[in-house]
């Protein structure tokens, strides 16, 4: 395995809705930055990742859009996942074993505020059983939630406590959406949703981008002080048929940990990507998350979720407490997919 | 020339999706010729004797090819549910629903669908329900228009 690390990242504010600029101009700004703050520039990068939908942007090819400001002329080594950034650097990460490149630029971007978002999440389900049926994300969310209360799997006063931490957290990151005290008692006496689902259990709504930039081997020591050297990176998808695997524990989380070589107990961050107040507790479950470990410093999803990147933040996030020294080591985390169908994980340390 | 006909606007259609057309291959598409034509509900016989509904072409734990279909339903449990008190425009009911996983009788795994029963109260885990099928069916999911309360 060759060394690589994450040496640059940055990320947009989240907003509910960024009424004065388009999808690319959310991102360039964050492209500009991880250039300057790697002091790789333009042009130079061996490979460019991006993540995006064209569901959101409602245009086919709408990654093509964001290319074009990034820059693809002279021809550049790209390519772009119908994902969440995350994924987007984790061929980044591949293409680098690979030994097709040594550096590489990433980013993940979308604006949400343009359609009805919850509906347009139906349209990634199965088109014959599940789409026709226009079953929206939080309440396929709820589905889930519900048999993790039955079960006891999770309890209710678990999850107001994850949105207590998270919005306690958030107060100290300028990028969130949602932050401040909030009590548990008030969060659990608030009227439901989606049942059993409160609001303040479901992710806000977000526009928002993230890059970030990879390089290889000890140049990486060029770009950063103390680079966030990936030392496990794996994924794994579930089949996405909610009545065939089980909803109250993650699986796919537990088993990408393993493979990423995660020692939980070391764990000094864990950045986790929870869309959903009871999803965050299943995640902390399935990696084996214990009190040692600083769970979402940044608020992670519950406070600030723009689609296709978010869950790139969270690698991001947790790379920047390498960076900055608070951390030896981190895990970030990234879903996709109902219900915590996909789940990805990074695993990296200060050196 | 009128004047009304001068001010008519040229008009055309434009729905934003994508007009891909899908075939649904050979358990799929049993299941929803059955339901169509029989109104009967079909699962698929997995490797282990269980028997999965909704049916797919593979097993999702094994990969391997399945094909033997088993009619089940219609009455089946309640297994997880989310009451939706908004319903959108798009979504199976007009008033205030239940999105559920509904294992069908001799079903071993639970199938996605709605339940029209008027309150959150009137639904629970574990309660029987019944699908109520559409009076025209075209082959599709929603050809099952809902599930309603066992009577």
């Amino acid at each position: 395995m060759r060394d690589v690390a994450i040496v640059a990242f940055a990320q947009s504010p989240s907003v509910r809705s960024d009424t004065q600029r388009n999808e690319v101009e959310i991102l360039m700004p964050v492209v500009a930055e991880v250039r300057e703050a790697s002091g790789i520039p333009k042009g130079e990068f061996d490979f460019i990742c991006s993540g995006s939908s064209d569901y959101l942007a409602g245009q086919s090819f709408a990654f093509v859009a964001g290319l074009d400001a990034v820059g693809a002329w002279p021809p550049v080594s790209e390519s772009h996942v119908e994902m969440d950034g995350a994924w987007a650097l984790y061929e980044a990460w591949v293409k680098i074993q690979m030994g097709y490149a040594d550096s590489a630029l990433v980013y993940g971007f979308s604006k949400c505020s343009l359609g009805d978002l919850p509906e347009v999440m139906a349209m990634q389900l199965d088109p014959y059983y599940q789409t026709p049926l226009w079953p929206d994300a939080v309440s396929m969310a709820a589905l889930q939630a519900r048999q993790c209360l039955e079960t006891g799997a999770v309890t209710a006063e678990q999850m107001a406590d994850a949105v207590v931490r998270s919005r306690a957290n958030a107060k100290s990151n300028p990028n969130a959406q949602l932050s401040g005290d909030v009590d548990r008692e008030k969060l659990l006496a608030e009227p439901t949703f989606v049942s059993p689902l409160h609001k303040h259990d479901c992710s806000p709504i977000s526009d928002g981008a993230a890059a970030m930039v990879l390089v290889a081997g000890e140049k990486a020591r060029q770009h950063c002080e103390r680079p966030a050297w990936i030392t496990g990176f794996a994924h794994i998808m579930e089949p996405m048929d909610l009545g065939v695997r089980p909803l109250t524990e993650s699986r796919s989380t537990a088993e990408a940990a393993r493979r990423a070589g995660v020692d939980a107990a070391k764990l000094d961050v864990a950045e986790l990507h929870g869309p959903f107040s009871h999803q965050e507790i299943l995640l902390e479950q399935a990696i084996g998350i214990g009190s040692s470990t600083d769970v979402n410093p940044s608020g992670g999803a519950l406070a600030a979720n723009p689609m296709m990147a978010a869950g790139l933040i969270r690698l991001g996030e947790a790379a920047a407490r390498i960076h900055d020294g608070s951390a030896a080591t981190a895990l970030g985390h990234a879903t996709s997919g109902p219900c915590l169908q996909q789940n990805l994980v990074c695993a990296m340390e200060g050196r | 020339m009128s004047e009304a006909q001068l001010v008519e606007a040229l008009t055309a259609p434009h729905k934003l999706q994508y007009t891909y057309k899908r075939s649904v291959g050979p358990v799929m598409g049993r299941f929803f010729t059955a339901l169509r034509d029989e109104g009967k509900i079909l699962g698929v016989r997995r490797e282990d004797g269980s028997v999965m509904c909704p049916p797919k072409e593979y097993d999702p734990d094994t990969a391997a090819a399945i094909s033997e279909m088993v009619e089940v339903g219609p009455g089946g449990e309640v297994v997880s549910w989310a009451w939706v008190s908004e319903p959108r425009a798009k979504q199976p009911c007009d008033r205030p629903f239940a999105y559920a996983l509904i294992k069908l009788d001799g079903a071993d795994t639970p199938l996605l669908h709605a339940i029209d029963c008027g309150r959150e109260d009137a639904i629970r885990t574990g309660m029987r329900v019944t699908a109520k099928l559409a009076d025209e069916r075209v082959g599709h999911i929603t050809d099952i228009r809902c599930f309603e309360p066992e009577a």
